[in-house]
């Protein structure tokens, strides 16, 4: 069937407007964040709890915790210490837990969201700033429709699922990611808001890459490809890339806040002093969940996408079977997928063993997402096999 | 299973159980909270799992036992330590490791042709690498020593943990910590009932959750003497269930793809439309089998011909799509059947499969004598070496009926040598060649000769190549002109697709071509088993994914001043402490939540005094 080249243009098109409202989304959560909370911090050193027990706070410990920068001023944060402060915290986690009901708080998903709230329902800072996130949630939105018009629109255009080269992949990816950050906003009622710079910095960084870079017209699927495992070997595949690619996101934040911590319990040891960053960069450090939470939120995002490639991996060996003769060949795509399959493994096994929590834990996670990048660019693109579907010259 | 590497101060008793032993490798989670508990945690009750080798390594010191003994304990040592969930991350980092040199350095199993290429880019490191397996990495004795070890690992801490998690099963939740509100979470309050009444309650809140409930004993005693009026709770075993169908499972995985490996087989058939094959080891021009299967009775009894061929390309020439129709049967004794096979949908015969893995051109052959006889005739395959069929022909006859000459009586046989072009064009720089894959305009260009071929000698030849060591080449007459060295023949035109002039006034014919497949048959019984183990993969972890194991405790004691009992005097306002806690070491957001809802359902319930309801119903 002939390409449709009237929707082939609309999905261009729909695309650049994607980037333009995506990047404006990024800026609105750049600003509120950044902004979000001068008007208390300034001047006082930003300082926060120290968790010298990092895994061991629950939920109540979280809204605590973040409660506590508040509190900053008055000097309290730094005297805080696990054992001590749990009874305290406790009666006004039950306060807070009270409200949503057994049902809801036992569903895994609100509890996921519980743990990603960085804050009550009502982010402090100046009433604009508010409006400045929401302003950047309603572009995000914006920008996802018209990422779903790209998509849907080169789909019809090429009368096929539109994953069939690498652009349509880096394209679906990201869209799997803002996906999944616009339903954990949903579901947190916009108190995950501040991972919204951190997610649409590689959003927009990956999507100008593939809108350049790996950017090819519109055509059909060369023959090997052309199977109904394509749809669900590549959607799953596509589906785990895109959480894996939040998790390394939490990863790196967690790196950052887990640094910040740690400088901080140098200077209330009376280790080292304050530094000017310090002070200066406090508002946005403390504007990130702890770095207890953020290990967690890494583990359970990968939690979520480990089984999706593990069934991605499994559904492409089934295709191999029908297409070649052979579940497993060790051709170099199915190297690099079982590569990626074993290192995320070993991030679990570190995280079931607790003493491989925190940073080394990071380091895998991190290890993983590298893994996932060779097998999807570098194995496309510099190293061939039978998988030389790129569609790149 | 002890973990030599692990700190020993783990408390002992909740946490050997929270999880199964391996993955408590070191102080958890709930180190620190456990610490606030209270002494009772501690040493009360068995030593379980991770404890019980510490204890038999003591036992069989090298000094009380001998030396053989000694080796028995090293043994056993280095046995925890392969089992230990250190050493299986180890395993797996050096597996994923392992498996890099097998994507970048070019693999024979993959593509011999490009191993050959590097050693001849690399003459120097290529022998070197070619020493340490480098081209045949998932081959390689020391990535099977890795997987090797990893699986013997998980087998030995699997036997373990599926006995454990059977015990849990069968067993009661572990008895409650002395203090369970100093865990984490963990709440006190106070409520008019007796101890034994809130233990009701709390029982009767837990068990509407569906926790599984071990109540303390009446008369049961605290390690300090006091009466125990306790219950654990504990909920969400499936996910211990699922962990190990998951790695029970890798374990069956692996071993179908062993197990394939030694009973499957495989072979490469070339056959030309109206022919066949049958599934026997000497009809394959290509075939490799597992060491444990038997070539005479073992392939399946299938016979196979191939009706027609079908090819279809696009205008450019890319191929769109290529489908052989045959007729089979499964059996000797087994009706015909027709089907199709294309690329992507192979034809299933039992445990074999039979795909189509490439196509060309077999011109047809006549040799004729001087008065016209058939001396030969046949098909001959021609080796594609583009993407529009261009393709090299070889053609050797052995039995020409010409006398030998010479006083060695060196046969005189007959050899072709040509190039097959489809869609014939004449290029001004390049001659003839073919522009398209289909035979819309069939062409040949020959070279002949005559002399020995060597093929009755015993040794093997390719088919595909000719050794004129000791022939000479012929001069043609056909369809250019006479006395030439090559004839360019047009197959649909019967004017112009004879060559004369052969010794003995023999003419060769190319009278026609059909198209001929490439089939492989592949035979893996074991598939099956591997893709059921595979599904099972992905159940358990799901299950061990979503699941969350959690324990709920909860204490009640008498409110220092007040007896226990049943005087009057109980009913005074706070009777009781009651104390709840818990831990879960899979989901700490979600439980304080739950622990959170527990709590206060328990306070409702313990607000609601049962003597009260008791005795309203004796009014009645
Ligand atoms: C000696 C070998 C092994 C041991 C002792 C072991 C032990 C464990 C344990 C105790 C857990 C549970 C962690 C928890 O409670 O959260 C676990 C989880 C897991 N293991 Fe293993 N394992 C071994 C080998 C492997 C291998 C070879 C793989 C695959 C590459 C693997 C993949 C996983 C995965 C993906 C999980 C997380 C999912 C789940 O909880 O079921 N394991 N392993």
């Amino acid at each position: 069937m002939p390409v449709n080249s009237g929707l082939a243009a609309l999905s261009d098109h729909f695309l650049g407007a994607t980037m333009v409202v995506y990047a404006l989304a990024m800026l609105g959560y750049a600003a509120e964040f950044a902004f979000g909370r001068f008007g208390r911090t300034s001047g006082a050193p930003a300082v926060e709890p120290v968790m010298s027990s990092p895994s061991s706070a629950g939920a109540a410990r979280l809204t605590a915790s973040e409660r506590v920068p508040a509190m900053a001023g008055a000097g309290l944060g730094a005297a805080e210490r696990s054992g001590e402060v749990d009874g305290g915290v406790d009666g006004g986690g039950v306060d807070g837990g009270g409200q949503g009901g057994p049902g809801a708080m036992t569903d895994p998903a609100a509890a996921l969201a519980a743990a990603m709230a960085g804050d009550s329902e009502h982010p402090p800072g100046p009433a604009g700033v508010r409006w400045i996130g929401r302003i950047a949630v309603a572009l995000t939105a914006l920008g996802w429709l018209a990422q779903v018009g790209s998509v849907t629109a080169r789909g019809f255009a090429a009368h096929r699922v539109p994953w069939g080269n690498m652009y349509e992949f880096s394209s679906m990816i990201t869209l799997v990611a803002v996906s999944t950050y616009l339903v954990m906003l949903a579901r947190t009622r916009a108190r995950v808001r501040w991972l919204g710079v951190f997610v649409m910095f590689p959003v927009v960084l990956y999507l100008g890459f593939a809108g350049t870079v790996l950017y090819v017209a519109v055509g059909p699927l060369v023959p090997a490809l052309n199977s109904y495992w394509l749809k669900i070997h590549v959607a799953a595949a596509i589906v785990a890339s895109g959480v894996f690619m939040l998790s390394a996101v939490t990863t790196v934040l967690y790196l950052l806040k887990d640094r910040w911590e740690n400088q901080l319990a140098a200077v209330a040891a009376g280790r080292a002093g304050a530094s000017a960053a310090m002070r200066k960069r406090g508002g946005i450090m403390m504007r990130l969940p702890t770095a207890a939470v953020l290990d967690r939120i890494t583990y359970r995002v990968i939690g979520l996408a480990f089984p999706i490639w593990t069934f991605a991996v499994i559904a492409g060996a089934i295709w191999a079977e029908a297409a070649w003769g052979r579940y497993w060949g060790w051709d170099p795509k199915e190297t690099w997928s079982f590569i990626t399959w074993v290192i995320y493994a070993a991030y679990l096994h570190a995280r079931a063993t607790a003493g491989w929590k925190g940073n080394r834990a990071a380091a895998i996670s991190l290890l993983g997402f590298s893994a996932l990048f060779v097998d999807y660019y570098l194995v496309n693109l510099v190293i061939s096999g039978l998988h030389s579907y790129a569609g790149v010259n | 299973m002890s973990q030599p590497t692990a700190p020993t101060t783990v408390p002992d008793d909740v946490r050997a159980q929270a999880s199964p032993p391996p993955s408590q490798a070191s102080g958890g989670p709930d180190a620190a909270a456990l610490d606030a508990v209270g002494p009772d945690v501690r040493g009360a009750g068995p030593v379980r799992g991770l404890g019980s080798a510490r204890r038999v390594s003591a036992r069989w010191g090298p000094g009380r036992w001998g030396p053989a003994r000694w080796v028995i304990v090293r043994i056993r040592r280095l046995w925890h330590q392969l089992t230990s969930m250190r050493t299986a991350l180890l395993l797996l980092f050096l597996l994923a490791l392992a498996a890099v040199p097998g994507s970048l350095l070019p693999q024979r199993s993959l593509n011999p042709l490009k191993v050959e290429q590097y050693f001849r880019d690399h003459p120097s490191l290529a022998p070197a690498l070619d020493r340490v397996s480098a081209f045949n990495v998932f081959g390689a004795p020391w990535f099977a020593a890795i997987y090797l070890l990893l699986f013997i690992s998980l087998i030995g801490c699997l036997s373990a943990r599926v006995r454990w998690h059977a015990r849990a099963l069968v067993g009661r939740p572990p008895r409650a910590p002395a203090r369970p509100s100093r865990l984490t979470g963990g709440q006190t309050w106070d409520t008019a009932l007796t101890p034994p009444e809130a233990i009701e309650a709390a029982r009767v809140v837990l068990r509407r959750r569906r926790f599984r409930l071990a109540v303390a004993a009446e008369g049961a005693t605290r390690p300090d003497g006091s009466p125990d009026f306790s219950v654990a709770a504990e909920k969400g075993y499936l996910r211990e269930t699922g962990n190990l169908i998951f790695h029970i499972a890798l374990v069956l995985m692996l071993v179908g793809v062993g197990l394939g490996s030694w009973f499957g087989y495989q072979g490469t058939v070339l056959v030309i439309t109206g022919d066949g094959f049958a599934n026997t080891l000497v009809s394959y021009d290509q075939f490799s089998r597992g060491r444990l299967v038997d070539p005479a009775g073992g392939l399946a009894p299938f016979s196979l011909t191939m009706e027609k061929f079908t090819a279809s390309y696009q205008p450019t020439g890319q191929p769109a799509d290529f489908r052989a129709t045959v007729a089979y049967a499964s059996g000797l004794r087994e009706p015909t059947r027709v089907a199709e096979i294309r690329v992507n949908h192979p034809l299933a015969i039992g445990s074999a499969k039979i795909y189509l893995i490439g196509h060309g051109y077999a011109p047809h052959f006549v040799l004729r004598d001087a008065a016209g006889g058939v001396v030969w005739e046949g098909y001959q395959p021609c080796t594609p070496r583009d993407a529009m069929f261009t393709s090299t022909c070889t053609l050797k006859i052995g039995d020409t009926g010409l006398a030998p000459t010479g006083p060695t009586r060196e046969p005189r046989q007959l050899a072709f040598s040509g190039v097959f072009t489809p869609t014939t064009e004449l290029d001004r720089a390049r001659g003839y060649v073919s522009t398209y894959p289909a035979a819309n305009a069939p062409g040949l260009t020959l070279t002949g000769y005559v002399g020995n071929l060597h093929i009755n000698e015993g040794i093997p030849q390719n088919v595909y190549s000719l050794d004129t060591r000791d022939m000479r080449q012929l001069r043609l007459n056909g369809p250019l002109g006479d006395d030439r060295a090559a004839q360019v023949l047009a197959l649909n035109n019967p004017k112009q697709r004879t060559v004369t002039g052969l010794p003995g006034g023999m003419s060769l014919e190319a009278d026609g071509v059909r198209e001929f497949a490439t089939f492989q048959t592949k035979s893996d019984p074991f598939k099956g088993w591997v893709l059921v183990a595979a599904i099972a993969i992905i159940c358990g972890l799901l299950v061990s994914m979503r699941v969350r194991r959690r324990r709920v405790w909860v204490r009640a004691r008498p409110a220092a001043g007040t007896g226990v009992g049943t005087g009057a005097d109980a009913h005074a306002a706070a009777a009781t402490i009651v104390e709840i806690g818990g831990l879960s070491r899979s989901d700490i957001d979600g439980f304080a939540a739950e622990l959170r809802a527990i709590a206060l359902d328990a306070r409702a319930a313990m607000e609601t005094d049962p003597r009260l309801v008791d005795s309203n119903k004796q009014e009645l």
